[in-house]
């Protein structure tokens, strides 16, 4: 994978991971173009596109589309279950995710993002697993934030 | 604000659930609002929140600039933190770097704050820590100052044993992924990920940590021991594990395939084991009652990276494994929820790349085309689509291609039926691939009727295709020039030039079409409004073969010649000339409208033309139409000569368009085709290119246009064109890029000559022209490639054309237009002074963008030593006493040597002359010998230089022999030249 971008219907980027190195001049080109093309397309139309040299896969979820960018060999089908397995991840997370969710809480959205994909590639399919390694980190930043306005926390962990 | 995090409130429009539906909800705004705690945390409190509670006038979507005056606001505050002299405690530093990176996802720029953030990095608090780490993936570039201190920051998480630790640094690597980074880490990430003591969490962010960098700096990632054990991370107990490194050795195996070999077996085993288990077996990597599909695919697409296995027994095991597969899709679903449908056909469709990788098992093909033929009328539009496009790699298989092509009517009603123009470009590409010449003259059909209706953005494509299918398969060339005809009476505006040239050509080239080509642009060009490039095919045609329909009162000579001027004033430049050149073969072909072309040539309309291209025409071929006789204007107007066999480029169009694939076997077959036909024609391409593309002003019609190579009598129009190539010479600020083969297959050619095609590819075409200008200006001169571009549309930015620094040659750049126009060539000047004599050759290095990557391509610049001759004439007995004061040893080099070509005289002569020396007659007493003088120009010394070639006839023909001797004032000087006169008889 090269990209995923989360944009909601009105266009507003709400979420960018980028797994190419590329600058931001070109990634804020590929996003218009992208954005535009995407949300030009009819509902019942399908979830892949060419679009330059590579295959887009995106799906849309209430008000936010979930767009990602595959190389040639990829395969579009196990994409578009990995854009839905990310939907149950924050699901779960949050509690019926919404968009507000995901902008409140950008930051832990990505950390999610990074404990399933990673590279641009599936790193942990299992959700009980993305969601323990996130949980784990909440329990970590609990325990600390109790300890906040103390003392130099050393004894973290 | 303890520890609710959303310290940043934000505006947003409107926002309703995730997979529920918008209706019924009221959509609210929130405001964008700093330090505000929000005062609810599930929606239904947010929603009962009046809006008022919000402060309105930061409204986004009312105004935008109240949103970047608020943003500019927070940032001045937030850089006014920074900069105070109170330091910042953790928890501030965490909460404005957070801001920071909300204000830059919002879309705004930032360009401060890293610093903390990269403090953030070393602090002891987990948020603090994972903050600064998010902060960095998402906006530190590479070439930041401060990458040090993050790959210290790193190091030490790395090193830290804690596993929450080690997986930020590990994320932080892949998210970044610079070269820097993996200059810091690439030998640190394949320890951790192979070391027996690491979590599992740990490997696999390991594993993809290692194959983002191996993707981006691949040079730095030394194998080594460790990759065996990666291997056997396919045996590991923990899916996730296995997930993980299955991508990992995906991206190694393609680049060392012989270092992962073993991985095959591995991989079939684990595949096996995940297709047989019952669907609860694997827990929490089932989806959908779908066993572990993100595995499955990742490991079939693993096994494509290799050949069928060869050990029997594997390969048995993978096959009863695609054929499991297979079966399963028969099965009646488990789920009726799309996620298991998805999850399942992922794992076929990647099944079915693998069955046609191998390509070696016709049941599994066969049975592969008929569940995809299923899918063509299956009611979710993705796999229809999928279907399709699968289903073009299996029509080239030659076990498949038959049952593909059962499929025909399915597609050809998805052409007209589907909605989604996706779908339907999926099926033209279908019907492209499933074309044979069974079925041709059908799939045009098809093809030409969808493109009435088709949507611009393929229709171009579509006419390539058209094109290319009515020209491979055409039975008889009247069904193809009917073909052409319609796609421009159709399609006009998407035909492009490489489309209407290749009908030209292939009219030229076959005597039995022509009288019907002539027949059918005439009647065609009847109707009241054609297309311009119908006029240009016209045009062309009528003036070539014009009088072939002649006989026919309907179509005699001045109803044709009115014809063709009655669509001229509708008709852009370049066309008009070309109808020009048509009137001037006209008068050729009947000498009875001569007078009636003379009086449209000599109207005030042609001669006084704004357009200096138009007028220079008119008028070039009134005067010639006026003094040439009969028989000249019969030789200069000639028919012209066939074309030589080549690829068409139209398929070379295709295949940029498209990348590969679909068209690579129509390539193959094309490449066979155009060896047979040309072979011995190839030296005649190259010569008459030259015309062409390096000396386009004193070509008699300019602009190396088609109109152009039609009175130049054998030159193939196609090679020089239209080309919208963007050509940047920087010659000054050049990165040297190290050339990585030079290609000298032309270098021996340009000894003798000083004029003609250099190189050529399907980009593009460098001719060199070059000349040695009297004693003082040393060197050579007006050395320009001209670099056009054939097909067009996909060499998008800079072209460079350098010369490479050489120690005895002074090079000297002529600064060229930086840009050069759609058609135009770049020209670029080298002023070269010689030294002192040399033997290596410089090399030209021609950089340009095309399709998206940098193309290099280094040539060996003919300039060799003895383009620095000035000839001279001298006496029998002048050269006599020269010869014998060159009597030294050192100074005298002789070689003798077999013959290459034939024996001719005038050939060699021409040779002697090419080579720079003058060539003196009557001064040997054999009079089948051959000498030369002649002075080498340097800027340091004079070489004075006599040769003596001395042929010998009386040896057999097939064996006859030179000897070639050289006495120059300097060693070095003979030897050189020596070498390479010897080369060229």
């Amino acid at each position: 994978m090269q990209f995923m971008l989360l944009f909601s219907r009105q266009g507003k980027l709400r979420l960018q991971k980028w797994y190419v190195p590329l600058s931001d001049k070109e990634k804020k080109k590929i996003t218009r173009e992208l954005v535009q093309t995407v949300l030009a397309r009819k509902p019942k139309m399908c979830s892949f596109l060419e679009w330059r040299d590579l295959k887009i896969v995106y799906k849309r979820y209430a008000s936010l589309y979930f767009c990602c960018a595959i190389e040639d060999q990829d395969n579009e089908l196990i994409t578009l279950e990995i854009i839905h397995r990310y939907v149950e991840l924050l699901d779960k997370y949050f509690g019926s995710v919404c968009e507000l969710d995901i902008i409140f809480n950008f930051e832990k959205a990505y950390f999610i993002l990074d404990e399933f994909l990673l590279g641009g590639e599936a790193q942990e399919t299992s959700k009980k697993n993305v969601l323990k390694a996130i949980e784990q980190a909440d329990l970590l930043q609990e325990s600390q934030t109790e300890d906040w306005g103390g003392l130099a926390n050393d004894e973290i962990l | 604000m303890s520890n609710s995090f959303p310290v940043l409130c934000i505006v947003i429009l409107v926002m309703d659930t995730i997979r529920r539906d918008l209706e019924g909800r009221v959509p609210w705004t929130l405001l964008y609002v700093n330090n505000v705690k929000l005062p609810f945390t599930t929606q239904e409190e947010l929603q009962r929140q009046p809006v008022s509670v919000f402060l309105y006038e930061y409204m986004l979507g009312k105004s935008k600039e109240a949103e970047i005056k608020r943003i500019n606001k927070e940032l001045a505050n937030i850089r006014s933190k920074f900069k105070g002299d109170k330091a910042l405690d953790g928890y501030s530093k965490k909460k404005y770097v957070c801001k920071l990176l909300f204000i830059f996802l919002l879309g705004h720029d930032i360009d401060f704050g890293h610093m903390e953030a990269v403090n953030l990095l070393s602090s002891n608090k987990y948020t603090e820590k994972q903050i600064g780490y998010l902060f960095i993936s998402v906006l530190v570039n590479s070439n930041s100052d401060l990458i040090r201190l993050i790959n210290n920051a790193i190091k030490n998480d790395l090193s830290s044993r804690n596993p929450t630790f080690m997986n930020l640094a590990l994320h932080c690597i892949a998210n970044v992924g610079s070269r820097e980074m993996a200059e810091a880490f690439a030998a640190e990430v394949p320890r951790i990920l192979v070391a027996g003591d690491t979590m599992d969490s740990v490997k696999q962010s390991a594993a993809l940590c290692l194959l983002r960098l191996n993707r981006t700096s691949p040079d730095l990632i030394p194998m080594g021991e460790w990759t065996s054990r990666v291997v056997h991370l396919l045996n590991d107990q923990h899916l996730g594990v296995v997930t993980a490194a299955t991508s990992l050795i995906i991206t190694l195996a393609q680049k060392n395939p012989d270092d992962f070999k073993t991985s095959v077996s591995l991989a079939v085993a684990r595949l096996s084991r995940i297709v047989t288990s019952a669907s609860t077996d694997l827990q929490d990597y089932t989806y959908y009652f779908v066993a572990a599909p993100w595995l499955s695919v990742k490991l079939l697409r693993l096994l494509q990276c290799y050949p069928p296995p060869e050990d029997a027994a594997i390969r048995g095991r993978l096959t009863e494994c695609l054929e499991t597969i297979l079966n399963k899709a028969q099965e009646p679903p488990k789920s009726k929820k799309v996620q298991h449908s998805n999850a399942k056909n992922a794992v076929l469709f990647e099944a079915i790349s693998l069955i046609i990788h191998h390509d070696s098992e016709p049941t599994l093909l066969v049975r592969a085309c008929n569940q995809l033929g299923q899918f063509l009328q299956h009611r979710e539009t993705n796999l229809r689509y999928l279907a399709l496009e699968s289903m073009c790699m299996l029509a080239s298989s030659e076990f498949s291609h038959e049952a593909v092509k059962t499929h025909i009517e399915t597609v050809i009603n998805a052409l007209k039926t589907e909605r989604d123009v996706s779908v339907r470009q999926r099926a033209v590409d279908l019907l492209y691939a499933m074309c044979d010449r069974s079925n041709a003259k059908q799939i045009v059909a098809e093809m030409l009727s969808y493109l009435e209706t088709a949507d611009y953005s393929i229709r171009e494509e579509i006419v390539l295709k058209v094109a290319i299918l009515a020209e491979k398969y055409a039975v008889d060339y009247t069904w193809y020039v009917d073909t052409i005809l319609n796609l421009i009476r159709i399609a006009g505006d998407y035909v492009s030039e490489e489309v209407w040239y290749r009908v030209i050509q292939i009219v030229i080239n076959r005597d039995d079409v022509q009288g019907y080509a002539a027949k059918t642009v005439f009647e065609a060009l009847q109707a009241p409004a054609c297309h311009e490039n119908l006029v240009k095919v016209g045009g062309y045609i009528l003036g070539e073969f014009g009088n072939l329909i002649a006989g026919d009162p309907r179509s005699s000579p001045l109803i044709q010649f009115n014809l063709l001027h009655s669509k001229f004033h509708l008709c852009s430049v370049p066309t008009r000339a070309l109808l020009l050149s048509a009137y001037v073969k006209f008068i050729n072909l009947f000498p009875e409208v001569k007078g009636t072309i003379q009086e449209v040539l000599r109207a005030d309309s042609q001669l006084r033309n704004a357009d200096v291209e138009l007028q220079q025409r008119a008028v070039e071929y009134l005067r010639l139409s006026c003094i040439a006789s009969t028989d000249i204007l019969a030789t200069v107007l000639e028919e012209m000569p066939p074309f030589p066999e080549r690829e068409s480029s139209i398929l070379a169009k295709l295949k940029k368009k498209k990348g590969s694939g679909t068209v690579s076997d129509m390539e193959d077959s094309r490449k066979e085709r155009s060896t047979n036909v040309n072979g011995s024609n190839d030296h005649i391409v190259a010569n008459t290119n030259v015309k062409v593309t390096t000396s386009p002003s004193s070509d008699l019609l300019g602009l190396g246009h088609t109109q152009a190579a039609a009175l130049n009598s054998a030159s193939p129009p196609v090679t020089s064109n239209a080309a919208s190539l963007l050509v940047d010479v920087f010659t000054e600020s050049l990165p040297v890029v190290p050339p990585t083969s030079i290609i000298e297959e032309n270098f021996s050619r340009f000894v003798c000559k000083n004029n003609g095609v250099l190189y050529e590819n399907q980009l593009l075409q460098i001719g060199l022209k070059s000349e040695f200008r009297q004693n003082l200006v040393i060197g050579l001169s007006g050395v320009f490639p001209g670099v056009s571009v054939q097909s067009c549309f996909y060499v998008t930015a800079a072209s460079i054309v350098s010369l490479m620094a050489h120690s005895q040659l002074n090079i000297h750049t002529t600064p060229a237009d930086p840009v050069v126009d759609g058609g135009a060539q770049l020209q670029q000047v080298f002023n070269i002074e010689c030294l002192l004599d040399f033997v290596e050759a410089p090399v030209l290095s021609v950089h340009f963008r095309y399709g998206g990557s940098m193309q290099n391509i280094s040539i060996r610049l003919p300039i060799t030593l003895n383009k620095f001759f000035q000839p001279t004439e001298m006496t029998s007995q002048e050269f006599f006493q020269r010869w014998k004061q060159l009597g030294a040893p050192q100074q005298e080099v002789q070689k003798i040597f077999k013959a290459k070509h034939s024996m001719d005289t005038e050939v060699t002569k021409a040779k002697i002359i090419g080579f720079g020396t003058a060539l003196l007659d009557g001064v040997d007493p054999n009079p089948s010998n051959f000498v030369g003088a002649g002075v080498i120009h340097t800027k340091t010394i004079q070489v004075g230089c006599l040769l003596r070639l001395e042929p010998n006839t009386q040896a057999q023909a097939s064996c006859s022999m030179y000897r070639l001797t050289l006495r120059t004032s300097r060693d070095t000087v003979s030897q050189r030249l020596c070498d390479l006169l010897s080369d060229q008889f």
